[in-house]
């Protein structure tokens, strides 16, 4: 069969990710679902909006309060990077080098990692420092479900990507399994985009009130 | 001898249905479930006008009427509607473009059982503390308020069947783009997988803005979130636009495949092509397209302002001219056609009248300042039955009659078809033109029951009469439907003698590769272009080679049940210890199942050239 074939670097298609009916329809199939995800982030980000600062009592803090804008810097040059090394993985997918792709998947699970990291102890520190809880308004409500849902995704693209690479690990690329990795990363750099929004909405508009 | 055709025992069937990806398959497990859960929806709208047949009736009590009417509307829209529509979609989509299957057949497994624990959880309501109450549209200032499970069975019952219909939509946009026959381009694509075509479109945009909403509201009801506590700094009209962001296009996602159903009808039984057939695809998209440009026409009296409710007014009287444009093609069809009146063509030609009433009403409830008059008064009620009983409805009736054959290999009979089209339409019409007087009289809908001397009590009463004969109309397709199966004979590619397009080409039901060679397409209408050649079959586009099929696969299954027993642990975690326990089980069983799914290769199968030429001997029919 086609996808089980074994290649080496000069029959390897040019377009891997789409050289099967099957990968054809993964590929666009994937493609629609990052639109369902797209008006999913759009009706969250249209919440956070409506609800931002909305708190029961002046005690609260609020957005101007809380956000400082080295950590959402930091967050945000950790998952721009690790984009940037998953197209260097796909780059030597698409070359037919397995190694090389499985090295900068691990680069990006690396960065991705760190930014989780982070997000769990920037939710720590608010919760602590400024008591801003899921339950404690509905501005809080708003901002963790809008920043948890991009922390969930992150969290589901990083256990996806390791599945594939530790599923892999031992046959190296084939048109059944480059499809997958190609998806993957499309998922990757979508999470990514979201989180430049979220960056823009929520803590640059945040911090000028 | 074919290895296909054996007979099966009864737990091989059984097996066979909870592990098939075949779309003709999950077909009758939509048409299965999908009219388990009409029946069950017609009950509930049946104990709703025994109630009001007499003013001061003490039938059922105020509380349980609210619970009778959410269900009602809830089950015939998520639960009846939209698998019936699925059915019809995965039964006939894939053969009309000329694939074997659809684009990813495990997907559509996994639509199918989403919908069915999903419809199975919010019932189990019933028996587990009260169903929900706070009507179909669920407004967040009631569900919240509401004291039982109720609202927790709707919100965590629709998360999980939405999922479903969702995963169906991305896989039908996919099979067409990608799964088309040679010579299938767009513009000779059958009117019903446009229908199909936009349906999917639809859905994969207007059902995460519900999906969003319905976390809100698990979130609040559950997990202690503050979206909709006022007094929090939350706000109810989030849920309203996020609901109807959803809902109207969801009246769209139900209509167009009814227009599609009766495109097909109108053309098979006036032995014509179909009048303005690019119109008509213009039209259908256009009415998806504006179909999101409207939801706040439900909202008039919430207080958006004059500003906003004049656009969203003079948007929704916009979407009666591409309406318009398909209600004069279909009568054109018709037009100098030598119709035959089959059982479909009678639903056919009576949607006409029944929807244009509907589509009318809505004109008047688009005008902004009228509808603070009809605003949430039997008006309505009468408006949606109206498109919706008298649009989809009878669309699901026709396209019952008219794909039972390809379904089932059998034809339903005709005779007690059209008893079953006249008691119906007899009784939908006494049922609810009435209302539209109720409405301008006065009654609100939602009251569980009214006082005498208020000019209401006839109208109520007639009303009611005439929702028993919508029963038994009910009653007489089931028996046609044991009848038929019963004696089943069999029927041949084209049963009704006119098919135009691809699926009356091959076999009924057809094989489960569908096509031994994909055919060649050379017009609209492919089928009907041969016949008029005097072929009788379609000429093959390819040579007769070895067929690729997807494995069976019991993982759908699993993944479902995993959210339907976590479904239960979020429910319980506020008031059980074991509440937390269950729900991390239950993601696990699915989280489970989706790593098992994406860690075991799946190559599918191949059906040798060899035993596709043995088959072809043992039926003697060719593809």
């Amino acid at each position: 069969m086609q996808a089980e074939e074994k290649f080496t670097y000069e029959t390897w298609p040019a377009e891997p990710e789409k050289a099967t009916l099957e990968a054809k329809n993964k590929f666009l199939g994937f493609w629609f679902f990052l639109g369902g995800e797209t008006v999913l982030f759009a009706t969250l980000f249209a919440t956070y909006l409506a609800l931002k600062d909305k708190v029961p009592s002046a005690d609260h803090a609020l957005a101007k309060d809380i956000f400082e804008i080295p950590l959402a810097f930091a967050a945000t040059m950790l998952l721009l990077t690790s984009s940037l090394t998953s197209v260097y993985a796909m780059y030597h997918m698409k070359n037919f080098n397995f190694k090389k792709m499985q090295l900068w998947l691990g680069l990006t699970v690396a960065l991705g990692g760190a930014f989780l990291a982070l997000e769990i102890y920037e939710f720590n520190h608010y919760v602590h420092a400024f008591g801003h809880t899921f339950t404690s308004s509905a501005f809080g409500s708003a901002f963790y479900t809008l920043v948890g849902f991009h922390g969930a995704h992150v969290a589901f693209g990083l256990a996806w990507i390791i599945t594939l690479m530790v599923r892999n690990s031992k046959r190296g690329l084939n048109l059944y399994n480059a499809p997958k990795f190609y998806v993957a990363s499309l998922y990757w750099h979508f999470i990514d985009v979201v989180w430049v929004f979220i960056f823009t909405v929520v803590y640059l508009m945040g911090m000028v009130g | 001898m074919s290895t296909y055709a054996q007979k099966k025992g009864f737990g091989a069937t059984l097996w066979d249905y909870l592990t098939t990806v075949d779309h003709k398959k999950i077909a009758i497990l939509y048409l299965i479930a999908g009219g388990f859960f009409f029946i069950l929806g017609g009950l509930e709208a049946l104990f709703i006008r025994i109630q009001l047949a007499v003013p001061n009736n003490d039938f059922v009590s105020a509380g349980f009427y609210n619970e009778i009417l959410t269900m009602h509307g809830t089950t015939m829209i998520f639960l009846a509607a939209m698998p019936l529509v699925f059915a019809f979609m995965n039964a006939v989509m894939p053969l009309q473009i000329g694939a074997r299957d659809v684009a990813f057949p495990f997907l559509n497994s996994l639509g199918f059982w989403l919908f069915f624990f999903g419809g199975v959880f919010l019932n189990l309501s019933w028996f587990l503390g009260g169903a929900p109450d706070a009507g179909w549209t669920s407004y967040a200032s009631l569900a919240m308020a509401s004291e039982t499970h109720g609202i927790d069975f709707y919100a965590l019952g629709l998360q999980i069947s939405g999922a479903g219909t969702l995963i169906g939509g991305i896989n039908f946009l996919v099979t067409i783009i990608n799964m088309r026959a040679p010579g299938m381009t767009y513009m000779r694509m059958p009117m019903f997988t446009w229908a199909t075509f936009v349906t999917s479109a639809l859905i994969l945009f207007a059902f995460p803005p519900l999906t969003v909403g319905l976390f809100l509201m698990i979130f609040d009801r559950m997990f202690g979130s503050n979206f909709f506590d006022v007094a929090n700094g939350g706000n109810t009209i989030i849920w309203e636009h996020l609901f109807w962001i959803f809902g109207h296009p969801e009246v769209y996602i139900l209509i167009l495949p009814a227009f599609g159903i009766f495109s097909e009808i109108f053309a098979i039984f006036s032995r014509k092509r179909l009048f303005g057939y690019s119109s008509m695809v213009f039209a259908t998209v256009l009415i998806g397209f504006l179909g999101f440009m409207v939801w706040a026409h439900h909202m008039f009296t919430t207080g958006l302002g004059p500003i906003a409710n004049a656009i969203f007014a003079v948007a929704t009287m916009a979407i009666a001219v591409p309406t318009g444009i398909k209600i004069f093609n279909w009568m054109f069809t018709m037009w100098g056609g030598s119709i035959k009146f089959t059982t479909p063509m009678l639903w056919a030609v009576a949607f006409i009248p029944s929807f244009v009433a509907g589509g009318v009403t809505g004109v008047m409830l688009a005008s902004a300042a009228a509808d603070y008059q009809y605003h949430d008064s039997y008006f309505v009620v009468a408006h949606f039955h109206y498109v919706i009983v008298g649009g989809v409805v009878f669309a699901l009736f026709a396209g019952a009659h008219l794909y039972w054959p390809k379904m089932f290999g059998t034809m339903l009979n005709e005779t007690l078809g059209k008893v079953t089209f006249w008691l119906f339409l007899f009784g939908f019409h006494l049922t609810f033109f009435i209302q539209h007087f109720l409405g301008l009289m006065g009654m609100p809908r939602r009251i569980f029951t009214f006082l005498p001397g208020q000019g209401l009590a006839t109208g109520n009463l007639i009303s009611s009469i005439g929702a028993i004969f919508m029963a038994i109309a009910t009653i007489v397709l089931l028996i046609n439907v044991i009848m038929t199966q019963v004696k089943n004979e069999k029927v041949g590619n084209d049963p009704w003698g006119d098919g135009r397009t691809l699926e009356w080409a091959i076999s009924s039901p057809p094989p489960f590769y569908n096509f031994k060679q994909l055919p060649l397409v050379r017009g609209l209408d492919a089928y009907w272009l041969e016949k008029m050649e005097g072929k009788k079959e379609m000429t093959p586009a390819e040579p007769l080679g070895d067929i690729h099929m997807p494995n069976n696969s019991f993982v759908p299954f699993v993944i479902s049940l995993g959210l339907f027993i976590a479904a239960f642990g979020a429910m319980y975690r506020a008031d059980t210890s074991w509440g937390l326990l269950v729900l991390i089980l239950g993601m696990a069983v699915t989280l489970g199942a989706m790593f098992v799914r994406s860690i075991k290769d799946d190559h599918g199968f191949h059906i040798h050239k060899e035993d596709l030429m043995d088959d072809d001997n043992d039926k003697g029919a060719k593809a």
